[in-house]
């Protein structure tokens, strides 16, 4: 009796099924994945805050530094991860270009978010804090990064969300991603349909999209207990 | 004339907020609606111009139901001014100020005409006109907000808390303005505030709310300060109301002391003739009173001709015209005891002293009657 | 490599047409075709959309569900469309790739202008608003004559990142077989022909940047200056709405 190969169905549905058949390759994409679209947040944060926290501190600096970061973030992704190999002198293809150009994203989009982030925070609170003697350094720790964190929060969702995507777009040119299941499901799609990797591949990525989104939410929240406090009444 | 027939709100959920509310804003006056938080002074004030539409009862404007009239037609016809002006900060203040008139199909020109006039005439310089809302500080963008409200020269206007939100000294100015331009243009206006002070200033009548939107007295400012109805009309009055009263009493048949005045830059040395009690009264040219000079001083005794420098500022000056608050406050701040007046022109006309104000006041027949 | 990179950008027979082979212009243009269309249609549904969420306050929920979007990655919606459309359009061949690409477009704009509108309109101060509808405007007119006006900067803002990921997005869309300046990352890298994968970049760069710019322009010169507060003539400046608004109309819908 032929039992009917569950792999071999090209239906929309049967990426599960085709998720335990590849089980060891489709993990290693996600973990390569999940590291390409965490680690650049990471360093951009810490590039970004030092940054931000001089646009913030000298107003001289904002308008300038943003310029050169707006104009960085209005690269097209693909093209910022074709154009980093010659400018950092990398071979053309190597896959340390993807997590460069996403943390030169990163650090682009969150500079103005850190500067902002510092500005939200009331001149009284800053006023106060200087008068009862905070030095400057334990003030940014202690009273304004901490009461900044929501703004900080918001800019890291849209980092980390994009990032996402982004890093399936270096599938395309050939890294080692979430991305390389829609080249499979594109390349195994003629002349038939062949939807499981495609279907796999957007699942995974909006199940880590939604993932992170979480975490950075429930950091947030757990960041900031005065909130919670307001929001309880 | 807006007339109130038992009107009430009350919202879903069971708050009341304006409680069976009758009075009538005759035309032409001032009408101030005051009371503490919660007592539906803003509601009545945005149920005129349907902002909020009463649930029971009725508002007549000059004897036609108000909820006849399409509500955006209506408004068109009543000025409104709120508290921190709502200008649109995409316009210029000249377009901010014809808004109404080019609602109403009037030409963009006509319509900036006649707002070029209306500017001046609240008191901001034309090169103001290409200005935008951003530009100009919190008292000048409230006079914007009054000339818009009379763009088009509606009958009536509706102000709600329009000087609360700038510093007292501008306060002061915007509401004696105000009075002058109400003096010129006698509009049937309702102003809604918390301050007693500024409705017993501004208003010809006010209606007095008390918390859940209940009317608790109508009256003249005079007739609340002198006759409150009930403990809460009184304690909103609040104190000092029959020192406050005097603000609203004339003084008739005030009999002066002569005063010897000397004038501004003759020889300090000539003043020891004149003075009195060690203080002689100064003048300009115009007679006008500039302050007292004591002789008593080292500064003074040390120069030699009297300049302002050298004059004591502190007494008020109260014209023969006045009030009896503003005679006595005269009296009393005066340095000397005797409170200087001046004629309608301004040149001295004399002294009084507290004692005798006082005593002109108790044998005034009927003092604390209201005006009416 | 730069200097490669730099002779083939400038060798005037990459920019024709050659035999079989697409020119520079053509791929060109042919880029922000597909790119001007799509945000065409976007703007056509979400501006609209947004000022009436704004205006009305109703339907608040679709500017959150939009916003959930930004979680697709773009490759694979634009892989499983392709993959569901383009066998109905044997024989008509670029339209099988055309549609499923302008649909992913499409669905990638909507999201910016939407959130931003909507963000517009409800930060339109309270009294402004109070005022026009005190002063006799009816609803519509209040939209036309305060709300919409107000709201230009962060609209402007919407639709330049939306701009933006959409020229961004139509370079992957010549992963498929289509036209457009990613054909010269694709082709370039399956030729292992670096400089034209490179070059490509570079054009999509400059694109991207000379839209920014352009729409720059015709913001400073559409927007009243006493919104913008820009009261002295400061420069114009590139690229920092987008980055700066996608976070802002975030924060606004959290």
């Amino acid at each position: 009796m032929k039992v009917a190969d569950p792999v071999a169905s090209s239906s929309p549905w049967h990426f599960w099924a085709y998720f335990n058949a590849h089980l060891h390759q489709d993990l290693t994409w996600l973990w390569d994945h999940v590291w390409l679209s965490a680690l650049p947040v990471a360093v951009g944060l810490v590039i970004a805050l030092p940054l931000g926290w001089l646009a913030h501190r000298y107003r001289w600096i904002y308008p300038p530094m943003l310029s050169i970061a707006g104009l960085l973030y209005t690269i097209p992704s693909i093209a910022l991860f074709v154009l980093v190999p010659p400018i950092f002198g990398l071979k053309a293809l190597d896959p340390l270009q993807v997590p460069i150009a996403l943390s030169v994203y990163s650090v682009a989009l969150l500079v103005r978010v850190v500067a902002d982030g510092l500005a939200s925070v009331p001149d009284d609170v800053v006023q106060a804090a200087t008068a009862m003697g905070f030095g400057p350094f334990t003030r940014l720790v202690k009273v304004e990064l901490p009461i900044a964190v929501p703004v900080i929060s918001a800019g890291l969702r849209v980092a980390t969300v994009s990032n996402v995507s982004m890093v399936a777009i270096a599938g395309t040119i050939g890294l080692s991603n979430l991305g390389q299941l829609f080249t499979t499901g594109f390349q195994l799609s003629s002349p038939t349909a062949y939807y499981p990797p495609i279907v796999l591949g957007i699942v995974l990525c909006v199940a880590l999209a939604l993932a992170f989104d979480l975490t950075i939410v429930l950091a947030n929240r757990f960041l900031t207990p005065w909130r919670r406090a307001v929001q309880g009444r | 004339m807006i007339r109130f027939e038992s009107v009430t709100k009350e919202y879903p959920d069971g708050t009341v907020a304006v409680d069976d509310l009758s009075l009538t804003a005759p035309s032409g006056k001032i009408t101030v609606f005051v009371g503490p938080s919660g007592c539906g002074k803003t509601t009545s004030l945005r149920m005129i111009n349907r902002m909020i539409e009463p649930t029971s009862g009725r508002i007549w404007i000059d004897d036609r139901d108000h909820s006849t009239a399409a509500p955006a037609e209506l408004r068109r016809g009543i000025g409104y001014v709120i508290q921190h002006a709502g200008l649109f900060p995409h316009r210029t203040i000249i377009d901010n100020v014809a808004t109404v008139p080019m609602l109403l199909g009037q030409s963009r020109r006509e319509a900036r005409v006649k707002a070029l006039e209306l500017l001046e005439r609240v008191g901001l310089p034309a090169s103001f006109a290409k200005r935008y809302p951003a530009q100009l500080s919190g008292g000048q963008q409230q006079r914007v907000g009054v000339a818009r409200a009379l763009a088009a020269d509606p009958p009536v206007m509706l102000m709600d808390e329009p000087f609360s939100a700038v510093d007292p000294v501008v306060r002061e100015q915007l509401q004696n303005e105000f009075l002058r331009l109400q003096s010129e243009i006698g509009k049937t206006i309702v102003f809604v505030t918390h301050d007693i002070d500024e409705a017993i200033k501004l208003g010809d009548q006010v209606a007095v709310l008390r918390v859940g939107g209940r009317l608790a007295q109508m009256a003249t400012p005079a007739e609340l300060l002198s006759n409150p109805v009930d403990d809460f009309v009184a304690g909103f009055v609040g104190r000092d109301r029959g020192y406050r009263a005097l603000g609203f009493e004339m003084v008739h048949g005030l009999q002066l002391d002569p005063e010897a005045a000397i004038s501004i830059g003759t020889a300090v040395s000539g003043a020891a003739a004149v003075a009195r009690d060690g203080w002689v009264l100064v003048v300009d040219d115009q007679q006008s009173p500039q302050g007292w000079l004591a002789l008593n001083d080292d500064v003074t005794r040390a120069a030699q001709q009297i300049t302002p420098a050298l004059l004591h500022r502190g007494g008020t000056v109260s014209s023969i015209n006045g009030t009896f608050r503003s005679v006595l406050d005269a009296a009393l701040s005066s340095p000397t005891g005797r409170g200087v007046i001046v004629d309608e022109h301004g040149r001295l006309a004399g002294t009084i002293t507290a004692a005798n104000v006082v005593r002109l006041l108790e044998q005034q027949p009927a003092a604390h009657v209201a005006r009416s | 490599m730069i200097s490669n990179v730099f002779h083939w950008l400038t060798n005037s027979a990459h920019w024709r047409d050659g035999h079989g082979v697409s020119g520079i212009a053509t791929q060109l243009q042919a880029h922000m075709t597909y790119s001007f269309i799509a945000v065409l249609i976007a703007l056509v549904i979400a501006l609209p959309l947004g000022l009436f969420i704004g205006h009305t306050g109703r339907g608040t929920f679709l500017v959150t569900a939009t916003n959930t979007l930004r979680a697709l990655p773009t490759v694979g919606v634009l892989v499983l469309l392709t993959v569901m459309i383009s066998p109905h359009f044997h024989g008509r061949t670029d339209f099988g790739y055309l549609i499923p690409t302008e649909i992913v477009l499409v669905l990638l704009a909507i999201p910016p202008i939407l959130s931003n509108t909507y963000a517009g309109v409800q930060n339109v101060s309270d009294d402004a608003r109070d005022a026009a509808a005190a002063m006799g405007m009816t609803g519509s007119q209040v939209l036309r004559f305060v709300e919409f006006p107000c709201s230009l900067p962060l609209i402007f803002s919407g639709l330049r990142s939306a701009t933006l990921q959409v020229i961004a997005t139509a370079t992957i869309a010549s992963y498929l077989p289509l036209g457009g300046l990613g054909r010269f990352i694709y082709d370039g890298l399956a030729q292992q022909d670096f400089p034209q994968m490179i070059g490509g970049g570079v054009l999509v760069a400059l694109l991207a940047l000379a839209s920014d710019f352009i729409l720059a322009v015709i913001q400073r010169y559409t927007v009243s200056r006493g919104v913008s507060g820009r009261f002295s003539n400061k420069s114009i400046t590139v690229g920092g709405a987008a980055a700066a608004d996608i976070v802002q109309a975030e924060v606004a819908v959290i």
